[in-house]
């Protein structure tokens, strides 16, 4: 059931309009009901291949021998794609908009950082060709130790995940392993105040568990260029991606989409596209790349894991004068979009309330699990979390209404937020006396008159006096080196060598692996080779490592 | 052994777009010769419904039936470009940009009719209908077919526009965390009512009640569609789903739906909203956004609702009936904390 109060903020609308504020009918609707909307996966194309990734068996392992020629030989195989044969085996998805350092490989070079990663991938004449083709590969690895808790990888000798970040945090500013949050002096309310929480919150990683999973089919096309149906959420982004890593001109590559079967984040990090584009490139014919359940389940990219301790100090009358966050985002084994969720935040902290001294610190943490990625209100959703359980609890502890308690504390047109900014159009305390009054939650006469348009500024506008710390500065912790030793205590125990089938080191791929006659052209893309780094210029780094 | 009714509350904001800003969307907007519109784009329709929302957002600028109005995408040979669907950005920035380019091919179109009628293109309203007129003067009026016809093959004018919103890239202070996030946000408060068994420690839902702000709601039914599914979905956060049940262990991973746990439909519960719209004051007519944050209420307010329940805290998400009934347990039992906010 819904209803609209219209009556509040009426004389901030106009309501005389003709089409919006109408319940349409969407103009898609009829095809989604009746099975006749077409998504990527609905395209047929003549000589289809289709591409399937060797995935780690091992959270964390050196790669020491490959060897696929019993793969290659295998029925239906067409190619077996290698690191070696991508252009620019290396990538951060943020580069684009100039945030971060590539940190990621398209397929695992040297080494494995999650169980599932992708190490090789094989295109085939069916998908049945192409695993029985990967149950041939001979993978010869040795096990690292591995590390899955946030706060034991940033603690000195812990696994070092991911070389790019050998503290296993993410660079703020190429200064900090952390973003900072300081708004006034925490340290003394808390001294005076008449009661101080603290607690530690955590959420579990979150699959999105689309209807549809991850994919895309990529042909080349008789102009020279290469045509790839997405079912990605960032039509764009995804192009970007895929023509960074594959060294293309961005206009050689021509995406349609823009009807996916479920997203809710899990289609922003291009998992598919790049790779099904390169199977179309080395064999010259159509390549379909689809994840399977299985497969999207645990390694198509989570929303991440969060770690929160938030302390508060509060007076006896219920408003809250200090709040304290430390959190821990959970990467993974790679950035993807985590630096920019801990830094969101930050922005978000304290929550919709006005509190005079805010402290926080915000931690994109490496760790040895699948890389999480954003999902439905990344960056808020697990603080939210943290941030309203903890306010029941403050309620409790001060003995107030916690309807009550949340109006008391709201934040209201005019107040200054701990980033600095003023807010405006604030509708909190309207949503609190709305839902109890629905709910027959009673409140107070007092609470029922109080809004979010009068009350705020003066005094809740000033910014007061705050110290700055170089807590956290990088390179003061943990040797900036590579390879730092390793301590005798690890986390988690190196796991036994796994007994595979050893195998001599892959000789170089024969080039006549490829077909000898293609139907359409071919082409080969440039070979990797290491030099400057890609990546836009136009933007200026607002909190990563800047682009060069 | 009994079941414990219990309710709790939660209150949130959400910031809309991308934070900090420096995500561009563009849009196209033009007119065949019939005075049939196109809108052209390169977001993505999730399900969540961009192509309709910005659909009556181009109708209702251009002054137009909605059924004169199309939207095609999402194609990077045609379609400008656009960041993509995510951080509940559609309605606000994709919206916006339609705006932009609705209001340059409805400026072309009252020229192209101020030239039929002899009037000045500034004394023109549209009807919304498909007729233009003369404001005052109901009969002096074209339609908007007849202007098509008139701008493509008298006149030689095309009747299209182009758009773009952007919000400038924020820096953020390395020392401070000084930023300039967002421009607008939405908001929520919950009421999430459940029973506890404490013989097994699951939780059953029994009612939601809300209250959401979210600017202008430009369709409503689409707003009730992802105010229903996302509480859903923050419901199956705070009860069921965790590829990780045992995080930091990553051992125990789910390879199907048989494996990876989640409501069904005799789990769910009704939900009573209430839409408050406060309007952006950057949103296309106020719009800001109901997409993510819908579901973020939902998930303390039952926590808050099992510790009223039965007086355990339950810190970690998700809130399974493993860690319910060893709270229970460990505290010796239930201790319902009696009715907040009187009367049930």
């Amino acid at each position: 059931m819904l209803e609209f109060r219209k009556d509040y903020f009426q004389d901030e609308r106009d309501d005389r309009l003709n089409e919006v504020g109408q319940p349409r009918q969407r103009q898609d609707m009829l095809g989604h009901v009746t099975g006749r909307t077409r998504y990527f996966d609905d395209h047929a194309f003549e000589g289809l291949l289709h591409l399937k990734v060797l995935r780690s068996p091992h959270p964390h392992a050196r790669l020491r021998s490959i060897d696929v020629s019993a793969a290659e030989r295998s029925a239906g195989v067409k190619r077996v794609i290698r690191a070696a044969d991508v252009p620019v085996n290396k990538n951060t998805l943020l580069s684009l908009i100039g945030f971060g350092k590539d940190d990621e490989p398209l397929l695992a070079v040297d080494k494995v950082r999650y169980k599932g990663e992708p190490i090789l991938a094989v295109v085939a004449e069916s998908e049945a060709e192409a695993y029985a083709a990967l149950a041939k590969i001979r993978l010869d690895c040795d096990p690292l130790p591995a590390v899955f808790d946030v706060e034991e990888a940033i603690k000195p000798g812990a696994p070092v995940v991911n070389e790019t970040y050998p503290a296993n945090t993410f660079e703020y500013h190429e200064k900090y392993n952390h973003q900072k949050l300081r708004f006034g002096d925490v340290e003394r309310a808390f001294a005076s105040a008449d009661f101080v929480v603290e607690e530690r919150y955590q959420m579990s990683p979150i699959e999105h568990a689309p209807t549809e999973t991850n994919g895309s089919i990529a042909a080349p096309e008789t102009n020279d260029r290469f045509v790839v149906h997405t079912c990605t959420q960032a039509l764009f982004f995804s192009l970007g991606t895929a023509a960074k890593l594959l060294d293309l001109p961005s206009n050689r590559l021509h995406f349609i989409g823009g009807t996916v079967g479920g997203g809710f984040g899990g289609k922003v990090d291009s998992l598919t596209e790049p790779l099904a584009i390169l199977g179309a490139m080395l064999t010259g014919r159509p390549v379909r790349y689809v994840l399977g359940r299985e497969e999207e389940m645990l390694y198509g990219c989570p929303r991440g894991a969060e770690r929160h301790y938030i302390k508060d100090a509060v007076l006896r009358d219920g408003r809250i004068i200090a709040r304290k966050v430390t959190s821990y985002f959970d990467a993974g084994a790679y950035t993807r979009l985590s630096s920019y969720g801990a830094v969101k935040c930050i922005a978000h902290l304290p929550g919709p309330y006005t509190i005079p001294n805010v402290h926080a610190d915000s931690y994109c943490v490496f760790t040895n699990r699948t890389p999480a990625t954003a999902m439905r209100g990344f960056g808020i959703t697990g603080v939210d979390f943290a941030l309203e359980v903890q306010m029941d609890k403050l309620a409790h502890k001060v003995g107030m209404d916690p309807m009550e308690f949340r109006i008391l504390n709201a934040y209201r047109d005019g107040d200054m937020k701990a980033h600095r900014r003023k807010a405006h159009n604030c509708a909190l305390i309207e949503c609190v006396q709305v839902a109890a009054e629905k709910a027959g939650w009673p409140i107070r006469d007092e609470f029922r008159r109080m809004n979010s348009l009068t009350g705020g500024g003066g005094e809740r506008a000033v910014i007061p006096a705050t110290a700055s710390d170089e807590v956290g500065r990088i390179g003061t912790g943990r040797p900036a080196s590579t390879t730092p030793p390793r301590a005798p205590a690890l986390p988690i125990a190196p796991p036994p060598r796994v007994p595979q089938p050893v195998a001599a080191p892959p000789p170089p791929v024969p080039p006549a692996a490829r077909p000898a006659a293609a139907p359409t052209p071919r082409e080969q893309p440039k070979p990797a080779v290491p030099g400057p780094q890609h990546g836009a210029t136009r933007f200026s780094s607002v909190f990563g490592t800047r682009r060069r | 052994m009994a079941k414990h009714r219990g309710r709790g509350m939660a209150s949130i904001n959400y910031p809309i777009g991308m934070n900090l800003g420096g995500d561009p969307s563009q849009a196209l907007v033009h007119s065949n010769p019939e005075g049939k519109f196109t809108v052209t784009l390169s977001a993505i329709d999730l399900g969540q419904g961009m192509k309709q929302v910005t659909r009556q957002i181009a109708a209702e600028t251009l002054g137009v039936p909605i059924a004169d109005v199309y939207v095609d995408t999402a194609d990077s040979d045609t379609g400008p470009h656009d960041m993509g669907s995510f951080a509940s950005r559609g309605t606000h920035r994709v919206g916006n940009a339609v705006m932009v380019a609705a209001k340059e091919a409805r400026g072309v179109m009252l020229e192209a009719a101020a030239e039929e009628l002899e009037v000045n293109a500034a004394d023109l309203e549209t009807d919304g209908r498909g007729q233009i007129h003369v404001k005052g003067a109901p009969s002096r009026a074209i339609s908007v077919k007849d202007v098509a016809v008139a701008a493509q093959f008298r006149q030689g004018k095309t009747i299209a526009g182009r758009g773009i919103f952007l919000i400038p890239l924020s820096e953020v202070n390395a020392e401070t965390g000084e930023m300039t996030p967002v421009s607008c946000y939405a908001h929520a408060c919950l009421v999430a009512e459940l029973e506890v068994d404490d013989e097994t420690g699951e939780v059953a839902m029994l009612k939601m009640t809300s209250a959401y702000e979210l600017g202008r709601a430009i369709n409503p039914k689409m707003v009730e569609q992802q105010l229903v599914g996302g509480a859903w979905m923050g419901m199956s956060h705070a009860l069921y789903e965790t590829p990780e049940p045992y995080y930091p262990d990553i051992a125990h991973g789910p390879r199907d739906y048989n494996e990876y746990v989640m409501p069904g439909p005799a789990d769910i519960c009704p939900h009573d909203i209430a839409v408050l719209e406060r309007p952006a004051p950057d949103g296309p007519f106020g719009g800001k956004g109901p997409g993510e944050m819908c579901a973020n209420p939902v998930l303390p307010a039952i926590a808050n609702a099992i510790f009223n329940a039965v007086g355990v805290r339950i810190d970690e998400l998700p809130i399974t009936p493993e860690k319910v009934l060893r709270a229970i347990k460990a505290q010796g039992g239930a201790r319902p904390q009696g009715t907040p906010g009187g009367r049930r």
